[in-house]
């Protein structure tokens, strides 16, 4: 029998309902049975085979998950312990070791720190500059992939673990660590749930090795 | 589909299309401005007047300023014509904050909107709260590479404007009041209405949705669109006289996808504290402990006494252009 994986969204703030409808398609694409749990806060931690952190204003999710205290490094532990986990542009900032923004510099947002990347926040200018473009992710498969920037960060430096996944114009955009997908653009806007879909199998691979411990 | 592209075939002078090295890129359209919008969901954006407001409400956890030169309070005080922001407040503003920067147009203001979307904001609210510069025609928002949020107080106005180009609605509310009647109102109606219009598309029975249509004053598309979805089709946010951590959590509870605070937090006497306890009862407006929690962290002595909307001189939701 195909197990019922349990998907954890972070719903503190963001495009939730979008990410949402990804993952459930994906769920149908790969015929699993799936159930997702809307997390405003990290009790239900203990429960889940992957967490999708969504886009929005990474300083309001950081601030208000950070809110649970000892909480969060249980999180950090879990993710670091295996927890596939897909952040999605303000995602991709939370997961992030470092933080700046191209105009205003260092920003002092807290951050998970699990993936050891350094970001630059806005790094394509403010809202008019904001653009889609087809990337080429051979991690994905030959067909281009709609990558939708909105006030999107990029990746100026990466640690040894991490594997580069897409770039656009010599500016990283997508990343690997393991069980840590991340991305500068929002795959939940395009259409297209082979992000999602990567990240549900990451999730039948940990829902396996869970029930072996 | 992620986000409602609808309408469709809608000539766009704002998209941009260009080569970046080798790469075909998209500026400016349907998905990449309402993306912008959804962004912001479940978020406060704020009303600040200056550098020092904006980053308490950064701090506080807003998910953008809107900037304006008065807030709507005083400008009811103030009378006479209220206009865009100063260019510098703006400027200086987007240089101390990370998070995105609005500013409110006069509606129908082409040039206003124009010199602010040169000036690089992220949003423009096509705003009621400013003297309207036209009482004829709204701005035709399809033109802009930058996205507009223009208010509503039923359906009809909020696809109309949808239909003008519009990336995300906001109730209007009566602004300035610190009364959150009217933006109940609003929000309730336009529920209402929404569940005609699904009701018959569900029923498959497209006179009644064309007659909808006919009333609302815009096209079958849209209204088959809100039939389908069974909500707006794009992001909707409360706005007008939030002023407590319970108002919020009410509209959100209604249906809102976020709320706009405009004289609420900086009207008030304890504005940080105020500003945080909005955006902790927004995130968790449905869970009554957290809602007490937040309301505790403001004082209502502090609050902003407001107004009775029902005698008032000026009524902004009334302003601007009838269709």
């Amino acid at each position: 029998m195909t197990p019922i994986l349990k998907v954890g969204i972070l719903s503190i703030q963001g495009d939730i309902e979008e990410n949402s409808n990804a993952i459930k398609e994906s769920f149908e694409e790969l015929e699993i049975e799936g159930t997702i749990i809307y997390m405003k806060d990290l009790r239900d931690l203990d429960e889940i085979d992957g967490l999708i952190i969504p886009g929005g204003e990474s300083t309001v999710i950081g601030m208000l998950l950070f809110l649970q205290g000892v909480q969060t490094d249980l999180l950090r532990k879990k993710i670091q312990d295996g927890l596939p986990i897909l952040g999605t542009c303000a995602g991709l900032i939370m997961l992030s070791n470092r933080a700046y923004d191209k105009t205003i510099g260092e920003t002092r947002q807290e951050l998970l720190k699990v993936l050891d990347v350094t970001i630059e926040r806005n790094a394509f200018g403010r809202q008019h500059e904001s653009f889609e473009s087809e990337l080429d992710i051979p991690y994905l498969g030959e067909r281009r992939f709609n990558g939708v920037f909105i006030r999107g960060p990029a990746i100026t430096e990466i640690g040894n673990n991490v594997e580069i996944i897409a770039k656009y114009n010599n500016k990283i955009v997508a990343v690997r660590q393991n069980n840590i997908l991340g991305t500068s653009f929002h795959p939940e806007l395009a259409n297209d749930n082979r992000f999602h879909t990567n990240l549900t199998k990451l999730m039948v691979e940990y829902n396996k090795s869970k029930k072996r411990t | 589909m992620a986000i409602s592209l609808i309408p469709a075939n809608i000539k766009m002078k704002g998209q941009k299309v260009s080569t970046e090295g080798g790469n075909k890129v998209v500026k400016g359209s349907i998905l990449v401005k309402r993306g912008f919008a959804h962004m912001q969901k479940h978020g406060v954006i704020m009303d600040v007047t200056n550098v020092e407001q904006a980053q308490i409400a950064e701090e506080a956890g807003a998910v953008a300023v809107m900037v304006l030169d008065k807030l709507p309070y005083d400008v009811r005080k103030a009378g006479g014509v209220a206009r865009t922001a100063g260019v510098k407040t703006i400027q200086d503003i987007m240089n101390a904050v990370s998070i995105p920067i609005m500013a409110k147009c006069r509606i129908g203001h082409y040039s206003e909107a124009k010199m602010l979307e040169t000036c690089g904001v992220d949003m423009i609210d096509e705003s009621e709260v400013l003297t309207p510069a036209d009482e004829e025609n709204h701005i035709w928002k399809w033109e802009f590479t930058t996205p507009f949020v223009n208010g509503a107080k039923n359906l009809g106005e909020a696809l109309r404007r949808i239909e003008e180009g519009a990336s995300m609605i906001r109730t209007k509310g009566e602004p300035g009041t610190g009364n959150v009647a009217e933006a109940v109102n609003h929000i309730k109606k336009m529920n209402k209405e929404i569940r005609l219009v699904k009701a018959a598309y569900l029923d498959n029975d497209y006179q009644e949705i064309i007659k909808l249509a006919r009333e609302y004053k815009v096209s079958m598309e849209v209204a088959l669109e809100v039939g389908r979805l069974g909500r707006l089709p794009i992001v909707n946010f409360a706005a007008g006289g939030i002023t407590t951590p319970a108002d919020a959590s009410f509209l959100m509870k209604l249906g809102c996808d976020g709320v706009f605070v405009g004289s609420g937090i900086f009207k008030s006497e304890d504005p940080s504290s105020r500003a945080k306890a909005i955006v902790l009862a927004t995130t968790f407006y449905d869970n009554e402990k957290e809602v007490l929690e937040a309301q505790k962290m403001v004082d209502e002595k502090k609050s902003l006494i407001g107004l009775d909307t029902k005698n008032l001189d000026l009524r902004m939701q009334e302003r601007g252009p009838s269709v």
